[in-house]
């Protein structure tokens, strides 16, 4: 049963960068960022038949990160909408050295 | 060697009292109060403490000396005072260590007495001064440094005295620094000495490469131990230090110069004594000296050649005091060939008499110069007070100076029976003695035998003896005699120096007077003959020997050089009173340019404009060009400077590349990293 879940686990996690790396539209990274974080609970969560209870307490830690980092993020991307009108990030790229 | 305790624990007061003479003035001339605007003169109270202080220190040194000089009476008797350690270096020891032994008590007596007197004239001839405190200040800190100077037991201590009356008569060449030319003269004066200074630096650092030790008593004892080549090349050296220090070719140049000084000044400094220290920095080294024939060639030489040079360039001055200095620039060239001739005794004979004939010129000269600006002042006339040419008839009006200088002129001109005609002499036969036989005319100058250096010399300095008769008597007339050339009205106003210009001249005119009984020689038995000789027989006696061999010239002999001596000053004298004609003289302002050979010899044969164009010039355009434009703003500004902010843009621009402000990209680069670190660990993990 590890082996499976590891496996979707990762599955979940590359399809979760690839979207970082491949996407412009700032909305759909952000769920691409929430994709791999839970990818990485599904982990935890498989890993705590071996290890103890503690992947299991970690994982309630990540969903309330995740949560906050949801409501502070989509504030972000709201602004920046309003801002830009626009959600592309190729496009918004204001601090350049 | 016996030390007296008594004479040695007070010995570090002669140098010290006129420092303290210096600080007590120095400190007065800074009050507030007493400096007043540049145009005010000081109250005679003021004055009096001045002047007491200044004369008093002088004094307290001078009797002082007096004192040294009975204790160091008895044959080999040396007073040394360490007064403290200076340097501690590894195997490099420096005491401050005061020596006083039968020269540098010689050469005390002349700076305390000369001094002295000069400090007595100089109440007088500042009076009027707005400087009156600094000026003694700055007179009181120079005999302070040539005391040490002389007293020195090494050469570092003998440097710093050496270094310190530089520094007093750039402030007294400079002390009217109102006026630009005179501050010009003033750095003139110190920069060509800083020439000779670098020989003497030169000279120590070979010495000590070479011997280990810098003290003259060590280096005395251990110079055998010098090959022939560092002998030469460190008294080579030492020489370049003595020609710039006494005005020898070269390096003569800033003495002229040196004029724009007050005229008590030139007599003390320029004239008696710190001009002096080359001869007296060549007798105390005597003993290394004379182990070096070719430096010594090398001396003679150059003296002769200064002699030369100095008295027909005298020929042509007009001013008063420059006819003096290069006097005195000829002089020195006398007193060089003979210590350069191993004649030590009588190179400081011609020291002393000179310090009192030439003091007695100077302040001659200054008594005419004040009398003479007082009268053009009152004539409110603007004419030249030192130009010889505006004077005329003086003696009518100043009769006793007139008398004093015409037998200082007698004197320096080589007139039996005073100083100079004994010191003038015991130059010549010496000479004339070593070139027709001693180990010094065996000697060569490269290919030059010794014995043609010593002949030349020998001329060059009868033919100086009869210019410097002709200058000094053309001197005399255009001061004294004929008409008084600036003006009926000046010539009213024209009055006698005050008894305080007037004593100092009656002493030094008594001393110039007697001074030749210092050192009879054996053919003029008229007194005790060759007293300096044994006076300075345990200093020199032996270093002089080995120069001059044991032969001695046959009396015929001397009576003929005695003889030649005599007819070529008179000849002078006779030529000076047929060929020139004060009647045809007009005053300066009036006067036609010189033209020819004249013109030649009143521009000193354009040494200085030479020297602007050869070095100076070049000098400047270079610093200008390659130093200024080339190494400041080209490499250091332009290179390192903006060089490396340029580069640090580049660079940092290079940098800021990365920032490319798209999140795109700083993403794959993060998972390229987090890629990277995990392959990374996985990979350390499977070994």
């Amino acid at each position: 049963m590890i082996r499976e879940a590891l496996v979707v686990s990762a599955i979940l996690f590359s399809i979760g960068v690839l979207g970082v790396l491949t996407r412009r539209n700032a909305l759909i990274l952000f769920m691409c960022v929430e994709l791999m974080l839970n990818a990485v609970n599904l982990s935890f969560i498989a890993l705590s038949r071996l290890h103890g209870v503690t992947g299991q307490v970690f994982v309630l830690f990540v969903m309330t990160v995740a949560a906050a980092e949801a409501a502070v993020g989509l504030a972000i991307v709201i602004s920046v909408f309003r801002h830009y009108r626009t959600l592309d990030l190729s496009r918004i790229r204001l601090l350049r050295g | 060697m016996s030390i007296s305790p008594a004479a040695s624990q007070l010995v570090w007061l002669v140098p010290v009292l006129p420092f303290a003479g210096f600080v007590a003035n120095g400190l007065l001339s800074l009050v507030p109060a007493w400096r007043g605007p540049l145009t005010e003169t000081v109250s005679s109270r003021r004055r009096a403490l001045v002047s007491a202080i200044a004369v008093g220190v002088l004094l307290g040194s001078l009797a002082l000396t007096l004192w040294l000089t009975q204790a160091v009476s008895g044959v080999d008797s040396v007073v040394t005072a360490s007064l403290g350690e200076w340097i501690a270096a590894g195997g490099f020891h420096v005491d401050w260590m005061l020596r006083v032994d039968r020269l540098s008590v010689l050469m005390m007596l002349v700076i305390t007495g000369v001094g002295s007197l000069i400090h007595v004239y100089s109440i007088g001839y500042m009076a009027d001064d707005a400087g009156f405190a600094r000026y003694f200040a700055y007179l009181n800190l120079f005999v302070g440094f040539m005391l040490m100077l002389v007293m020195g037991a090494n050469l570092p201590v003998l440097f710093i005295g050496w270094e310190g009356v530089g520094l007093a008569s750039y402030l007294l060449i400079g002390f009217w620094f109102g006026d630009r030319a005179n501050a010009v003269a003033g750095k003139k004066a110190f920069v060509v000495n800083r020439i000779g200074d670098f020989g003497i630096m030169m000279a120590m650092f070979i010495l000590f490469a070479n011997l280990g030790t810098l003290d003259f008593a060590e280096i005395a004892r251990e110079h055998n131990s010098l090959g022939a080549p560092p002998a030469t090349l460190i008294c080579l050296f030492l020489f370049l230090g003595c020609a710039g220090k006494s005005a020898q070719l070269p390096l003569y140049v800033w003495l002229p110069d040196a004029m724009a000084g007050p005229t008590p000044v030139s007599a003390l400094i320029h004239a008696a004594t710190m001009v002096t220290a080359g001869i007296y920095l060549i007798v105390r080294n005597a003993v290394l000296f004379s182990s070096a024939p070719a430096a010594c060639l090398v001396i003679v030489l150059i003296g002769a050649l200064t002699a030369l040079w100095g008295a027909t360039v005298g020929l042509k001055q007009w001013d008063i005091k420059k006819v003096l200095a290069y006097s005195t620039v000829s002089q020195l060239g006398y007193m060089f060939i003979a210590v350069g001739a191993g004649a030590y005794t009588a190179g400081m004979f011609h020291l002393v008499s000179h310090a009192f004939f030439k003091a007695l010129l100077f302040l001659g000269a200054g008594a005419v110069i004040h009398s003479m600006h007082h009268a053009l002042h009152e004539a409110a006339q603007t004419d030249d007070a030192q130009d010889l040419r505006n004077m005329g008839g003086l003696i009518r009006t100043m009769p006793a100076t007139g008398v004093l200088m015409w037998i200082a002129t007698l004197a320096i001109a080589g007139v039996p029976p005073l100083a100079g005609f004994f010191s003038k002499d015991a130059i010549l036969s010496a000479v004339a003695e070593r070139a027709i036989s001693s180990p010094l005319a065996e000697a060569s100058l490269g290919p030059i035998p010794g014995r043609i250096v010593l002949w030349f010399a020998y001329g060059a300095a009868v033919l100086t003896a009869f210019l410097t008769a002709v200058y000094m008597t053309r001197l005399m007339r255009y001061a004294f005699h004929g008409n008084y050339r600036a003006g009926p009205v000046a010539e009213d106003a024209m009055r006698d120096s005050p008894w305080i210009l007037r004593g100092p001249l009656i002493v030094l005119g008594s001393l110039t007077l007697v001074g030749g009984w210092l050192q009879l020689p054996e053919v003029i038995p008229i007194g005790r003959t060759g007293l300096l000789d044994a006076w300075l027989a345990p200093v020199s006696a032996s270093a002089s020997a080995l120069l001059a061999g044991s032969g001695h010239l046959a009396h015929s002999t001397e009576y003929l050089l005695i003889g030649v001596a005599v007819a070529v000053a008179l000849a002078g004298i006779l030529t000076a009173f047929l060929l020139l004609k004060p009647g045809s003289l007009v005053r300066k302002a009036e006067a036609p340019a010189d033209t020819g050979i004249g013109l030649v010899l009143a521009n000193d044969y354009y040494v200085d404009a030479a020297i602007e164009r050869g070095v100076v010039g070049p000098m400047v355009a270079g610093a200008r060009k390659v130093l200024w434009r080339g190494l400041d703003l080209g490499l250091i500004n332009g290179v390192l400077v903006q060089g490396s902010g340029q580069l640090l843009r580049v660079l940092a621009g290079l940098a800021s590349r990365l920032q490319g402000g798209s999140a795109g990209g700083y993403a794959w680069a993060i998972a390229l990293g987090a890629v990277v670190l995990v392959g990374m660990f996985t990979l350390r993990g499977a070994q």
